[in-house]
């Protein structure tokens, strides 16, 4: 009775929680409460009159203790750049527990209802796909695996793999009260291989969205496994998190103009297209001090910040350096592409890092009219969200995603630390137009020489 | 035992719920909001417990004992990153303007 009434307040605070977390003002309030959600069920479970046995116990506390003490530690660690690929592997985590519950569940299986038995299996497959697929996730976004496998019938092949994986699956809930343990563990092992196989073709920038699915996929599974265990607030804990993630996938994949199919089986999104239009004309180099005067003298100034800069730590000296232009009285904005670093609101939160306050950064939608009427458009580690070809060519894989109007801007400024093309491999027109000038080197380095050339003047 | 009508209703509600609370979201949010619910699902952590719970074979008990540390790690990991980002949120609030 305590415990299911417990159960019931941990899932009222997680629904309320996640409502907080949609709005700025709340949201730390709201991570705040679904933690006591957490903390709230997660005690009360010791008392679930299904947990027995000394050793079991013993082996729960040292699982947690094992499992939370690691998480603790490597969250706590993680730079604001890491944070996609954390998030991955946090989710790919919960995936695993899921499907390991309906492990345990099926080799358990006494006089199971049939249907029961089949959403366990479900669970299974959804949970390992999405604990696998996390990991390879993972992988790619730290750098640990930089190759994107693709080769000819892959799709085949991992069709293939997915009809042998079902066939399995439903062998197991056909199974009744002895589950072969042989077929089981292959299900398993399929299930895993598929989710590694289905991620691997799949491109850097896309990335985001795949997290996001396997985010949805795992809500999704542990909402299975609360209707196999008889337990509510695992199911709507998890049914929440899936229909709310399947949203968000969406929302992103918008946002970035993929549809989900394209980013799952088209294998666009790191190296596809190569060069697909010589821009023509050639890029200017110039040097920081000209940049320098050029800004504090002109009237207004747009910051367009990307995952580079974060990743040279440079947004506390541009942070610095828009100081400096402020008290100079010029117009200082950040505009921010809704796929800004490795995930949309992922450069917000980098930001907010360095201090920049809300009322200065703007999304695409506010601010790009605004390009016409800038003297300067500071392009900082960012390439692919200014690339006007977007807008032109029919051809090149990112046409008609919307990108911000920098080559609008008078003059426009790159800071680049080479001449290579960006995350997505294509040719950036912008950097040959004829008001564009190319800010070699270090994004750190040349926002330093930037403040120093500003306070000389 | 829950009745499988019942199920499908509280299924039902719940999806709505979720979509609903999440339809009109700042594009600013994703992230963290991604890494909150992210945590939410850390629920799962209670239901590996009762697996591990009620394990009796050491094959049940190694396969639940695995299930909570992931499930653990999803929960406190998917805390602390979101509370950590959405701290930051809160200071760059305070000195705005």
């Amino acid at each position: 009775m305590i415990i299911n009434l417990s159960y019931f307040i941990a899932a009222v605070l997680f629904i309320l929680g996640l409502k907080q977390m949609a709005s700025p003002v709340t949201a730390r309030r709201g991570i705040i409460w679904a933690g006591y959600g957490m903390v709230l069920a997660t005690v009360v479970t010791f008392f679930h009159p299904e947990v027995r046995g000394f050793i079991n116990y013993l082996l729960i506390i040292l699982a947690i203790g094992l499992g939370g003490g690691l998480a603790w530690w490597s969250a706590k660690r993680v730079a604001m750049t890491d944070m996609p690929q954390m998030i991955a592997l946090y989710n790919g985590m919960g995936g695993g527990a899921a499907a390991g519950i309906g492990i345990v569940a099926l080799l358990q299986a006494q006089n199971m209802a049939l249907l029961i038995q089949g959403i366990a299996a479900l669970g299974v497959l959804i949970g390992s796909v999405a604990f696998s697929g996390s990991l390879i996730a993972f992988a790619k976004l730290q750098g640990i695996m930089k190759k994107t496998l693709r080769f000819g019938g892959q799709q085949w092949l991992n069709l293939g793999i997915f009809g042998v994986t079902v066939i399995l699956g439903l062998w197991v809930t056909f199974s009744g009260n002895d589950v072969n343990h042989t077929v089981l563990a292959w299900f398993v092992l399929l299930s895993l291989v598929f989710g590694v196989l289905m991620t691997l073709p799949i491109g850097g920038a896309d990335m985001p969205v795949v997290i996001s699915l396997y985010n949805a996929l795992t809500g999704l599974a542990v909402g299975f496994k609360g209707l196999v265990l008889d337990n509510p607030a695992l199911m709507i804990a998890g049914v929440v998190v899936g229909a709310a993630g399947t949203l968000l996938t969406q929302l992103m994949a918008k946002a970035m103009n993929r549809s989900l199919a394209s980013v799952l089986f088209s294998g666009f999104g790191d190296t596809a297209a190569v060069a697909s239009t010589d821009a023509g004309g050639s890029m200017k180099p110039i040097e920081a001090a000209d940049v320098g005067v050029m800004m504090a003298f002109a009237n207004k100034v747009i910051v367009v910040p990307g995952y580079g800069m974060a990743v040279a730590q440079a947004q506390h000296k541009v942070w610095e350096l828009c100081q400096l232009l402020g008290e100079r009285d010029v117009k200082v904005k950040f505009a921010i592409h809704p796929v800004a670093g490795r995930m949309p609101g992922h450069m917000n939160v980098l930001l907010a890092e360095a201090g920049v306050p809300y009322d200065m950064i703007y999304d695409l939608d506010e601010i790009n009219q605004e390009f016409e009427t800038a003297d300067v458009a500071l392009i900082i580690g960012a390439n692919d969200v200014v690339n006007p070809v977007a807008r032109t060519d029919p051809s090149s894989p990112i046409y008609g995603m919307p990108i911000l109007n920098a080559d609008k801007a008078k003059n426009v400024i790159v800071v680049k630390r080479g001449q290579g093309a960006g995350f997505s491999g294509i040719e950036n027109a912008l950097f040959f137009l004829d008001q564009t000038r190319m800010l070699y080197g270090d994004g750190q380095a040349v926002a330093s020489e930037l403040i120093q050339a500003v306070k000389e003047i | 035992m829950i009745d499988g009508f019942i199920a499908l209703y509280i299924f039902m509600l719940a999806a709505f719920t979720g979509y609903e609370v999440i339809a009109r979201v700042p594009v600013i949010l994703h992230t963290p909001l991604m890494s909150g619910s992210n945590f939410i699902h850390g629920i799962v952590l209670i239901g590996a417990m009762v697996a591990l719970g009620h394990a009796e074979t050491p094959l049940e008990q190694l396969v639940g004992f695995i299930a909570v540390v992931l499930g653990a790690g999803n929960a406190v990991g998917g805390y602390v990153v979101t509370e950590r980002m959405l701290e930051m949120f809160k200071s760059s609030g305070k000195r705005g303007g």
